[in-house]
């Protein structure tokens, strides 16, 4: 028992950052760009949070810590497109709670930090269940225990986002790493999360009709807010226009994020989009593998759950499911081959799923026919560009932030190690994997 | 089998057992040999139709089927058009925004579900068009949207393109309710005005005065524009849209309703405003206001027998449908149900059973009527030349209770067979069956690692 905690302690001090060099060199290693073919027995330097260098026989600059990367891969750190990670009150109340199964309505947003209970609104003009100037990048800690979990399952960078209410306010593209909060933030605000949850009956909106006509209208007063604005800056002979911080919230946002399970909400949420004039991405999209050809028409990219629906454990074993509902929980997974076959641009994002059983998750979506190199471009660089910090982000190219994750194999394949995670040019080794249960024997190289 | 090209479609039909996907028709189909109750020219008994690129071709008894046409026999059997529910609730994933007294920025088109399974049971029950309404929490509630049954197609498709819009208005003890908070004991912040019929005609002046006034700023705004003046434009509102659209007869009013005293209040408002009210629906005391509703010009659509269910709904008689008729009210009778909509021919039938309808009026309820209110009627509601192929094909008199519905068309597609239903049921359920079992083995191989790990306490896992 003392050599396992002695062991495990080892281990651990060294997922602490490195009082380390500020250069390092993977040598030898296989390097998955990303951007551009795969590299053998190549060389990544990186060095003062960058990468400075990538390709075969490179010369070592003095002074760098050399990785022999004989045996190891080397990637782009991977990105949780859609997270909340780095928001501590953000974490479920229980690892890996599950949603319902079957067909929920919607994506169930992350919990999320409770507001106050909200007075009755009568209408739009109350702003009911908006916060949308609420930035991620103010709300960051480092003391979310998740940073560190997602980081040893191989992630760098997280699209973090507040989720709570219909407008709940704006991401960030986060690392996964930083001696201070605000050191972790790469863009910010990066998109408006915005859910179609309902109220009560008796405050608006109180039905998902409600939620729409209500965001249709906030994004109609935006534009107004915006046009009496500029036209007083010239103020003579005009009423000074009233300060509103939600819709200052929503035309600071870059992007907004609509979300879409079923057929019939991709369709909605693909028009709906196409109406605000405003550059949206949808996520969950769970169904989507029936709706490829119409998320292709739209040119709108999507954000697939990670959370494949499954039947609630609590459910009601004489309530006969319909066939479409069966289909759905059957299918799902086949949505991302679907995709990647049509040219969809799409990311995958953990939606509450424990970083440790992401990979899981992946191979579902693997089984069901998505080539990895698609699924490792999801995770990467096409959650960059989504983001449009793919110039900084999302392949290993010389000059961009040194995020990569370094195994031991093929990264989704199941008994494949990350040895090394790097973020920010800074070196992390992964915590240790629970010891199975039970035995009492551990591996003690 | 009734139809030669069905074992064709019975064949594909099992792959694709998602969902009925209607088969796309032939462009020219011929129903031969069938009674043709055409509604508004009359009753052939040996009659055909001919069918061409999803339109009505032509009617009458001697059609000859040209070389291309499919061709479905109908001997023995009743050609109508298809039923038209001026009332409807189904294929819409919300129907009341009742938080609020005037919900007009909302609307069903937002929220059309396709996938409803009752969209499928009202063709089975011979309907091919309903107008879908907000429900009735409010004053002014949502936009209603007129929807063709086409079964299988995306939320756009099943709009029926071109029908006038319309909007829910609701009177009585409906939009009174003044909501019940989760404390509604001295819980008055989530009270909700009106909480009296005076309240309701309160809130409706009030709002088409604020779409007045919105109109008017407009107005000023584009005045100002034309001189040259510098002008900010009033902000968009949602909420007065709609409404500003009634005052200009761009919209029509479908108004809930039951007593007389507030069917005459809602018309005189009307009146006074200057819009029309277009349909009074449930309308149950109607026969004792139906002078005024005829001189209006509004339409009546309501319930053959169905009252009593509460206070306001006491006063009902079943003769209410045939005596408006008589008073020249144009009158339809709706289900408001997803279950009474599969039999509105037999509720037409009650109406000659009270007041004495002969069977063309009797089936005019439930067909061109409707398709009148809802100013459809050079598409739908009967059976001529030129107007879109919605029909249904009964087994025997449509106004008998014993009449079973074989086959509905919509655009010249079918969308329900019987035959076919009935043959696909088998191959359904082995495929659901075959995704339990499947699902069932993966929760079995399913090791549940996660039950060890959480079941132990964090800390005792980290070094400490």
């Amino acid at each position: 028992m003392n050599a396992r905690i002695l062991v495990i302690s080892f281990l651990t001090l060294a997922t602490l950052p490195g009082e380390g060099p500020s250069a390092f060199a993977i040598r030898d290693a296989r390097v998955v760009r990303v951007s551009g073919p795969t590299l053998e027995h190549s060389t990544v330097i990186l060095r003062d949070g960058l990468i400075e260098a990538v390709g075969e026989n490179l010369s070592v600059p003095a002074g760098a810590w050399v990785i022999e990367g004989k045996a190891l891969t080397v990637y782009p750190g991977l990105t949780d497109a859609l997270s909340t990670w780095g928001i501590p009150e953000a974490a479920p109340a229980t690892p890996g709670a599950q949603g319902r199964g079957g067909a929920p309505p919607a994506p169930g947003p992350p919990a999320t930090p409770a507001s106050p209970p909200a007075a009755v609104a009568r209408g739009p003009e109350d702003r009911p269940s908006n916060t949308s100037w609420l930035r991620a990048a103010d709300l960051l800690s480092l003391s979310d225990k998740r940073i560190e979990a997602a980081r040893s399952a191989g992630f760098t960078t997280a699209v973090t986002f507040p989720t709570h209410g219909i407008f709940a306010g704006q991401g960030a593209v986060i690392d996964l790493a930083g001696d201070r909060p605000g050191q972790m933030v790469v863009v910010s605000p990066a998109g408006e999360y915005v859910s179609l949850t309902t109220g009560r009956f008796t405050s608006f909106p109180g039905s998902l009709m409600g939620v729409i006509a209500y965001i249709r209208q906030i994004y109609l007063d935006a534009d107004h807010y915006r046009l009496t604005r500029d036209m007083y800056q010239n103020p003579a002979g005009l009423r000074r226009p009233a300060y509103d911080r939600a819709l200052e919230g929503v035309l600071e946002s870059p992007r907004v994020l609509l979300p879409a399970t079923r057929e019939v909400e991709i369709d909605r949420m693909l028009r709906f989009a196409q109406e605000l004039k405003h550059p949206a991405v949808l996520y969950g999209v769970h169904e989507a593998w029936r709706a490829v050809d119409q998320i292709k028409r739209f040119n709108i990219p999507v954000l697939v759950s990670l959370k494949w629906p499954e039947r609630a454990q609590d459910a009601n074993p004489d309530d006969k499911e319909t066939l479409r509902v069966l289909e759905l929980r059957a299918h799902a997974p086949k949505t991302p081959a679907a995709l990647s076959k049509s040219g969809v641009h799409f990311a995958f994002y953990s939606d509450n799923t424990r970083p440790q059983d992401i990979r899981k998750a992946v191979k579902r979506a693997l089984d069901a026919g998505l080539p990895a190199d698609e699924a490792i471009r999801a995770f990467t660089l096409s959650a960059a560009e989504i983001y449009d910090v793919a110039d900084r982000l999302g392949s290993i190219d010389k000059g961009k932030i040194a995020n990569l994750v370094v195994t031991d194999g093929p990264i989704f394949e199941e008994h494949t190690k990350v040895k090394y995670i790097f973020v920010d040019g800074a070196k992390y080794e992964p915590i240790p994997e629970e010891p199975p249960a039970g035995s009492g024997t551990e591996k003690t190289e | 089998m009734r139809l030669h090209w069905m074992i064709l479609c019975l064949a594909a039909g099992s792959l694709l057992a998602v969902r009925p996907i209607p088969a796309r028709a032939a462009s020219t189909t011929l129903i031969r040999n069938a009674t043709v109750l055409t509604v508004t020219k009359g009753t052939i008994t040996h009659g055909s139709v001919l069918v061409r690129d999803g339109k009505i071709a032509e009617v009458g008894e001697n059609i000859t089927a040209p070389a291309d046409a499919k061709v479905i026999d109908a001997t023995g059997d009743y050609v109508i058009p298809g039923i038209i529910d001026c009332h409807s609730h189904i294929a819409a994933e919300s129907i009341n925004e009742g938080s609020t007294s005037v919900s007009s920025m909302v609307g069903i088109e937002d929220v059309i579900n396709p996938e409803d399974v009752e969209i499928y049971r009202a063709l089975a029950g011979g309907v091919t068009t309903a107008n879908v309404l907000h429900g009735s929490a409010n004053a002014i509630g949502g936009k209603c949207t007129v929807m063709k049954m086409r079964w299988g197609k995306s939320a756009k498709e099943m709009i029926f393109e071109g029908a006038m819009p319309g909007i829910k208005f609701a009177l009585g003890e409906n939009p009174k309710r003044q909501g019940s908070g989760p404390n509604p004991f001295g819980n008055t912040a989530s009270l909700r005005y009106p909480a009296t019929r005076m309240g309701v005609e309160d809130v409706i002046r009030d709002a088409f005065t604020q779409a007045r006034n919105y109109e008017a700023a407009w107005r000023e705004y584009r005045e100002k524009v034309a001189r040259g003046e510098r002008a900010v434009p009033p902000a968009r509102d949602l909420k007065l849209e709609p409404l500003v659209e009634v005052l200009e007869g761009k919209r029509f009013v479908h108004a809930h309703c039951y007593r007389q005293d507030e069917i005459l209040m809602l018309l005189r408002v009307a009146d006074e405003f200057g819009f029309k009210i277009r349909t009074l629906q449930h309308v149950l005391e109607g026969y004792k206001v139906a002078k005024e509703i005829a001189e209006h010009g509004a339409g009546a659509s309501t319930f053959s027998d169905w009252w009593a269910y509460k206070v306001e709904a006491y006063d009902a008689i079943p003769y209410n449908a045939a005596i408006m008729v008589r008073k020249g009210v144009l009158v339809s009778l709706n289900s408001d149900s997803a279950e009474l909509d599969r039999h509105l021919n037999t509720e037409a039938a009650k109406a000659m059973k009270y007041g004495g309808l002969d069977e063309t009026e009797a089936l005019a309820l439930v067909t061109i009527n409707p398709a009148r209110q809802l100013a459809i009627d050079k598409r739908v509601g009967s059976i001529e030349p030129g107007k879109d192929a919605d029909l249904t094909i009964y087994d025997k008199h449509p106004l008998s209770n014993y009449a079973k519905v074989l086959t509905v068309m919509v655009d010249g597609d079918v969308y329900f067979d019987r035959d076919r239903d009935i043959a696909e049921r088998p191959a359904r359920e082995a495929r659901r069956k075959e995704l339990l079992e499947k699902e069932a083995q993966e929760q079995k191989k399913k090791p549940r690692p996660d039950k060890e790990q959480d079941s132990k306490p964090q800390d005792q896992r980290r070094p400490q």
